[in-house]
């Protein structure tokens, strides 16, 4: 028998948070959103939560879920329950203030997101051309194989907010910029076609960005798509350093 | 002016129509980042001649793979438009910051897809639509287009025959907003889910569609639904074409590549219709193996590319294999069925994405340009959210700004239609009715699932009209959902079910009367092509009472003449 423990929270009602559960009949292969989805179709008084894919590639259902932060989407209930007998226990993603049971408000988290400007930087021979947007190119930027696998793993982020939930910085920090937002600096930094390293490094190079972090690593051990926001940082850091170290002596 | 949906064919026309110097607003139910063009996986065509074997590649090659693809059914001058318009739209997004994978010289990798006389399906690994995706986005953040998410939107403002926004629910606020836009383009994706076993995100209701057909936009070419071939049994995610682009076999349970038998010159990269009907077709002559859930699978097998072309080029679908059904596409063969996965017909657009009602607008799937007629190329479908997106998007914006009288609002209307769904919603709350929205869903999926399938004839297309009927009338007597409109999932997906019900009659409704085999729509009691009778597109408009009505129209054939399809 399964049970699933959920948590029950509206702000805009006078009640105080709490945990329903409910029953669900556990079948091999189910996985933790499918369970959600029976009790959303099967209980009157049902708990709200965000899903898409069902595909673990768009993010929505990032959760914390026994005692560790994933997609409930590509959690099978049997990885957390021999054969379904115990208890599924899901709370929202920390950090974030919670609109209704499940559903969080992700504003900050994408601020933090936008703050570190990411979207590609083109070299200024190109934007000095003084062609604007509308103009259409005519072939590809050139990047060699060996220069597109710089940006590997950091192009899959698929920005669920699992690695944000779970860093006790972004906890005490709502400033800090957060794993995810200077994992996307970094698949900038590294991207040979982006002409910006300067101006990302100043970005994030900061007591709000790579400075707050102090290597905690649970970002690198809950992503669910096995990503390493952690080593991201450490290789700004040492970027930021040489840069430093560059400057002092005229380099 | 208002976009619908945050995919890529909403954001590129966001960005188009703000270049443009329209004021734009994305309306969205989800975050643009969530939505399901993200899944796409293995790549996006275009003619750039690229790969070594593609030398002599061009927009007319790819135009006459795609017009023999649709089965004669495609418009072709709306194809000659995609064709030729793919290598610059492709070079802008590359650009824009793509992470296509790339050749050895530096170039925008391209590998071989089903029905493509050359390799040219760009790719970035097995996560091309995921890249795409964050990369227009990341374009709108540039140029800070306004986004509002987690907004639903119930119905679009129309008086006489001219569309003035749309109204819907604030998911965060709880409540119902009129927004006003004199243009609206609809960018909502396909109708996947008015099946059960799909490849599609489970958000993909067909609400989007029904919108503009409740308005007098008709839906076209409905019958044409896209099985894909490869979906994995039990979740039926997609296994990307890229697996057999990539040198992946398909083997029955006598361990025999039986796409010789079918296409033996394309083999596992002959079109969609043409695999998945193989596969069908094996799995029912009894040279399948059986799911637990008593299903038929055959095997995609792709262990002799070994582990490093895997990790390259397909790591995704290995990572869904390893999830989802705990094995490893490098040492196992993975169990795979054809499932629902595109919806080729929709909303009834010109190729600016016009539609008949004035300032309406719609791209992507769930639009019907038509470029895929009958039967889509894989790839093709980015290609056209991206094409049909920036014309609509161009478009709608030179609608606005050509509009003498801006301020013009029809405020009688606007009230009109908040009264109107005030007292609706109440109703709702208040209904008295047993049935479950659930329970009815399920119903519909299983009927188009078994009746409306890869094989159809009069006889089950028949009972699954009498059972969208009955379901109509059940809709009425559904009970109470959950109080309250603040991310209420029960209320949407109640309000969702009329839009599947009414899609779904006009999918049943095109099918019932297309009596010929075309493409995707295979009819065993009609086997053969008809074009004397059936060279045309099917037109299917909204009656609020009794059933739907039914006409057609011509297709437009330019350089190529119909002829037998074979591969």
């Amino acid at each position: 028998m399964t049970e699933f423990r959920v948590f029950r929270f509206d702000p805009d009602d006078n009640k105080p948070a709490r945990f329903d559960t409910y029953t669900v009949p556990w079948e091999k292969g189910m996985t933790v959103l499918e369970g959600l989805i029976f009790i959303s179709d099967n209980f009157v008084d049902s708990p709200s939560f965000r899903y898409s894919c069902r595909a673990a590639v768009c993010g929505s259902c990032a959760m914390h879920i026994n005692g560790k932060y994933r997609l409930a989407c590509n959690t099978l209930i049997e990885t957390l329950l021999k054969d379904g007998n115990g208890t599924v226990t899901i709370q929202p993603l920390a950090h974030l203030p919670v609109y209704k049971d499940l559903v969080v408000n992700m504003d900050n988290f994408f601020k933090h997101y936008e703050a570190i400007k990411p979207y590609l930087i083109p070299a200024s021979a190109e934007a000095s051309a003084g062609k604007p947007d509308k103009s259409v190119p005519e072939k590809e930027i050139i990047q060699l194989p060996k220069d597109r696998k710089k940006i590997d793993g950091a192009i899959d982020c698929i920005l669920c907010g699992a690695c944000y939930g779970s860093c006790p910085v972004a906890g005490t920090n709502p400033e800090y910029l957060g794993p995810h937002a200077i994992l996307k600096a970094a698949r900038f930094y590294n991207d040979s076609r982006d002409a910006a390293n300067q101006e990302r490094l100043t970005l994030i190079g900061n007591s709000k960005g790579l400075f707050r972090c102090h290597s905690i690593f649970n970002c690198q051990v809950v992503c669910p798509k096995n990503l390493d926001p952690a080593g991201a940082i450490s290789q700004m850091k040492m970027k930021l350093v040489w840069q430093k170290f560059k400057g002092l002596f005229g380099g | 002016m208002i976009v619908i949906g945050g995919g890529l064919a909403g954001l590129r026309a966001a960005i188009e129509a703000q270049a443009n110097g329209a004021s734009v607003l994305i309306v969205s139910k989800l975050h643009p980042i969530r939505s399901h063009s993200g899944a796409a996986q293995g790549g996006v065509n275009a003619p750039l001649a690229n790969n070594p074997d593609a030398k002599d590649d061009s927009p007319d090659k790819h135009a006459y793979d795609t017009v023999k693809g649709s089965d004669f059914l495609a418009d072709q001058d709306a194809v000659q438009v995609m064709t030729s318009s793919a290598p610059e739209i492709i070079y802008e997004l590359e650009h824009w910051g793509c992470p296509f994978s790339r050749t050895d010289d530096g170039r925008i990798a391209q590998r071989p897809f089903g029905g493509a006389g050359y390799p040219r399906t760009c790719y970035g690994a097995d996560k091309t639509g995921l890249y795409m995706l964050h990369t227009l986005y990341e374009q709108v953040v540039k140029r800070a287009i306004p986004i509002i998410s987690d907004f639903f939107v119930t119905a679009l403002i129309v008086e006489g025959d001219t569309c003035y926004g749309l109204a819907g629910i604030d998911m965060v606020k709880g409540r119902l907003e009129t927004i006003v836009g004199h243009s609206v383009v609809v960018a909502t994706g396909g109708a996947g889910r008015i099946y059960g076993k799909s490849s599609n995100a489970l958000t993909l209701t067909a609400l989007g569609m029904a919108l503009a057909y409740w308005v007098g936009a008709p839906l076209k070419d409905m019958e044409f639904i896209q099985f894909h071939p490869t979906g994995i049994i039990y979740k039926h995610i997609l296994m990307t074409e890229g697996c057999r682009g990539e040198g992946g076999y398909l083997v029955n349970k006598n361990n025999e590549r039986f796409m010789q038998k079918y296409a033996p010159s394309k083999m596992e990269l002959a079109p969609r219709d043409i695999v998945s009907r193989s596969i069908a077709t094996e799995i029912e002559r009894d040279r399948g193996f059986e799911a637990r859930d008593g299903s038929g699978y055959v095997h995609l097998d792709m262990r002799h590319l070994g582990a490093a072309k895997v990790m390259e080029r397909l790591p995704g679908v290995r990572d869904i294999c390893l999830e989802f059904l705990g094995l490893d596409i490098i040492k196992e063969p993975a169990p795979i069925q054809p499932v629902q996965h595109y919806t080729m017909g929709g909303i009834d657009t010109d190729v600016n994405g016009k539609t008949s009602v004035k300032g309406l607008y719609a791209a992507g799937e769930c639009a019907c340009v038509s470029v895929h007629g009958a039967n889509r190329l894989g790839g093709n479908s980015l290609l056209e959210t991206l094409v049909f997106g920036k014309r609509s998007g161009l478009a709608a914006a030179q609608y606005v700004n050509n509009i003498r009288q801006k301020s013009y609002i029809p405020q009688n209307l606007i009230a009109n239609i908040s009264r109107f769904y005030e007292s609706h919603f109440k109703k709702i709350a208040n209904s008295q009715g047993n049935e479950k929205h659930y329970a009815l869903k399920k119903e519909l999926n299983a009927a188009m699932d078994n009746l409306v399938g890869i094989f159809r004839n009069a006889q089950d297309l028949q009972t699954a009209l009498g059972k969208v009927n009955t379901l109509k009338e059940r809709f009425t007597h559904l009970g109470p959902p959950q109080s309250g409109l603040k991310f209420n999932y029960d209320i949407l997906t109640h309000l969702e079910l009329e839009a599947n019900i009414d899609v779904a009659e006009a999918v049943v409704l095109g099918a019932l009367k297309r009596e010929e085999s075309r493409g995707s729509h295979s009819r065993r009691d009609f086997p053969t092509r008809n074009d004397k009778d059936f060279l045309k597109h099917t037109l299917v408009s909204y009656k609020s009472k009794g059933q739907a009505d039914v006409k057609y129209k011509p297709v437009m054939i330019d350089k190529y003449q119909p002829e037998e399809r074979k591969y």
